[in-house]
């Protein structure tokens, strides 16, 4: 029995296929929500209200040619989308979503926050190789795209996930989430690094205003313009991955996480994810893309400083506290 | 490291075919060039083989937004040639047509900004007031975008009173969207951001470069047919020219919300001063030889119609100059040094229209200065010939990176 559960953990929940499931799920939840903030009905015909439009979407993807381009790197570029998707699934299984014991196990152990803030930067990485070899002049305009607007915002994120951390005094995210439990009115010293957490989140997952990346009436399809077929799909699950596990990781280190053991806590996974998913969607339905150049001004000049106030807010909170 | 990239035919960013060809260092732009040719049209050739009353309704194909704008000039200019006056209610009538027609254009246009600046919301919100005009349009003159109303010495169809009654109903409901529209152009700081400084064209370049229309007016030179060269019965309506004095995409886009506040206003007077009397007049069918250069102002800039007529009932030649072939030139200084990014803004932001500046070239030979024929088929045996030299695999090429 003691095999079965990480087996568990590992295929089915919060493993492969809870993701595969719950991060369709979020798309079509995102998407219905972006088209009704702009006026739009969304994904209507597949399943009820369109909620199998995502998976549709990747279906037929799969069903797609799959080129690869003559003058790109054949091995790396068959390779990346495959190791994009195992990277963001290993990093799901970190989330605190069903762990009971209080010693530490292979999926949480003192200092796991940091492990999943370095996978979650791995993707990014893997976007701007995807772009490099490529050999596309649109694709390598984006790849470096990525890579520069990388140095906007992953201090910012960085430090901002740093405060909680430290008002918890610790780096599992296990005991942050424990700690927030606890006393609930500390999450409001978080505030501010709460919201740097999801603008952050949303400059990672490459949307409006931050899909600079991809900007498709500059740079076509960006980093991923000579990715077609079964490969493109593996990209697509890898951003829905990458929002849901970007979710969970703020719900868990600022909200509180998900309390209660399988099916409570499951119930707060969603919700406190869809809730992030709703402030993403808002985000990209109120705002415009900006230039790369704005973007790393505005990291630079007000998120970082911003993370850096919220970590003296908490360290004088936590001298009071204490 | 400079590289040179082409942007187009087939772009994402150009809904119809053109090519930008680029110089790059890093992100900026050091040089720019436009590529024409990509649309093959004929319709100034086919004009010649038609009457004067076919080509009302072939100028307003050669655009799909202004095709008012075009049969307006085109109906004009051959008035003039038939020295007929047309019936008021009919120059009311079209007049009318051509404000709603400038209110729906502009509001396309903004969503398009919105698009190219990656603004889907506004996109989205704007499309959506636009079929608000485009309903009105259809409900007057029958048609969406063809309208056929035009007709020598006035319109086709009347206006009844159920019709203006409605037409001033939706003109509130507009008002109220584009001053909507007008705050978030002014306030939402992602928008302002992207589109304050970019393509900046000083009032000399602009004047200079021969721009026209609200690229023109964006650069603080108040210069519109409709108030210094007067036709239909624009004397007659009050109304302002609406400049700006930024010189930027943003003054562009500040120039057009307030053209679209003047054109409600003008629907409005129009509809309550609406003359009594016949909407059109009887015109001859054939025209005296004589020459006529039309003016016309369309919601893009300054449209010019040149008609030579013979005595028949064809004319000799028409020339058409769409605006937009006249802001070519001063797109290629505005994108000098600026972002790869406000490439599709400034080239959007001149509301380009590409098929209907395209015109068939004939090209001479340089040195001799011989001109030659060829059939199709000579045609066809050359371009096989070519492809067959060609490489199509091209294994040897060396990429640059």
């Amino acid at each position: 029995m003691a095999i079965l559960k990480p087996i568990l953990y590992i295929l089915v929940y919060p493993g492969l296929i809870f993701l595969m499931v719950y991060s369709t799920f979020c798309e079509w939840f995102d998407r219905k929500l972006y088209a009704r903030m702009q006026n739009r009905i969304g994904p209507l015909h597949t399943g009820r209200s369109g909620i199998l439009q995502p998976v549709a979407d990747i279906i037929k993807l799969f069903a797609k040619e799959d080129i690869v381009p003559e003058k790109a790197d054949k091995h790396m570029f068959s390779a990346l989308p495959v190791f994009a998707l195992a990277i963001i699934c290993t990093t799901a299984l970190y989330l605190p979503l069903w762990h009971y014991s209080e010693a530490p196990t292979f999926i949480s152990f003192p200092g796991d926050l940091i492990v999943v803030a370095y996978l979650l930067t791995l993707p990014t990485l893997i976007y701007f190789l995807a772009g490099w070899h490529s050999n596309n002049y649109f694709s390598a305009i984006g790849g470096v795209r990525v890579l520069t607007m990388l140095f906007g915002y992953e201090i910012p994120l960085l430090l901002a996930l740093l405060s909680p951390a430290v008002l918890a005094d610790s780096w599992r995210i296990l005991e942050i989430a424990r700690f927030f439990q606890d006393k609930p009115l500390l999450m409001l010293v978080n505030l501010i690094g709460f919201f740097i957490a999801v603008i952050a989140l949303q400059a990672k997952l490459e949307r409006v205003p931050f899909d600079i990346p991809h900007a498709e009436t500059e740079i076509v399809g960006g980093q991923l313009t000579e990715y077609s077929g079964k490969k493109l799909a593996f990209f697509r699950l890898l951003g829905d991955i990458e929002m849901v596990v970007g979710a969970g990781l703020i719900a868990a280190v600022f909200m509180g996480g998900f309390p209660g053991g399988l099916l409570p806590g499951l119930a707060w996974f969603v919700l406190k994810t869809l809730f992030i998913i709703f402030l993403l969607a808002a985000m990209r339905a109120a705002t415009s893309r900006i230039r790369i150049d704005q973007m790393i001004n505005f990291s630079w000049r007000w998120l970082a400083p911003l993370a850096v106030l919220q970590l003296f807010i908490v360290i004088i909170i936590k001298g009071m506290v204490s | 490291m400079e590289f040179k990239v082409s942007l187009g035919p087939q772009h994402p960013a150009l809904h119809e075919a053109l090519s930008l060809r680029m110089t790059l260092e890093g992100e900026i732009i050091r040089d720019a060039d436009l590529k024409l040719g990509y649309s093959h049209r004929g319709i100034e050739k086919l004009a010649e083989e038609r009457t004067f009353t076919q080509n009302i309704y072939l100028t307003e194909r050669i655009c799909g937004i202004c095709s008012h704008s075009h049969t307006t000039c085109f109906v004009q200019g051959v008035e003039q040639l038939m020295e007929l006056i047309p019936a008021r209610r009919g120059l009311y009538i079209r007049t009318l047509i051509a404000e709603l027609e400038r209110v729906h254009s502009h509001l396309l246009w903004l969503g398009v900004a919105g698009q190219e600046a990656g603004f889907e919301s506004f996109f989205m919100y704007t499309w959506r007031d636009r079929e608000v005009v485009m309903d009105i349009l259809d409900w007057i003159t029958g048609n969406r975008v063809h309208y056929a109303m035009n007709t020598f010495g006035g319109v086709r169809r009347d206006i009844d009173e159920l019709q203006k009654k409605k037409i001033l109903d939706s003109l509130d409901l507009l008002t109220k969207r584009t001053e909507y529209y007008l705050s978030i152009g002014a306030n939402e700081p992602t928008f302002v951001n992207r589109l304050a400084g970019v393509g900046k064209l000083s009032r000399e370049d602009a004047i200079a470069l021969c721009a026209v229309g609200p690229t023109l007016r964006a650069s603080g030179v108040p210069m519109d047919v409709r108030k210094d060269d007067p036709y239909a019965v624009y004397n007659e309506i009050p109304f302002e020219v609406c400049t700006a004095d930024s010189c930027d995409v943003l003054g562009r886009t500040v120039v057009r919300v307030k053209e679209l506040i003047q054109s409600y206003k003008m629907i409005e007077f129009l509809l309550k001063n609406l003359p009594d009397g016949p909407f059109k007049v009887k015109a001859p069918r054939k025209v005296k030889p004589n020459e006529v250069y039309s003016r016309y102002e369309a919601p893009r800039g300054e449209n010019v119609h040149y008609i030579k007529s013979n005595g028949s009932d064809k004319p000799e030649r028409l020339k058409v100059r769409a605006p937009t072939l006249a802001n070519y030139p001063a797109t290629i200084k505005m994108l000098k040094n600026g972002f790869i990014a406000d490439i599709p803004l400034i080239f959007a932001a001149i509301d380009p229209c590409i098929c209907c500046a395209e015109r068939l070239v004939q090209l001479d030979n340089p040195g001799s200065g011989e001109s030659k024929v060829l059939s199709f088929s000579q045609l066809r045996t050359m371009a096989n010939d070519h492809y067959k030299k060609v490489n199509l695999m091209k294994k040897e090429a060396v990429w640059p990176f």
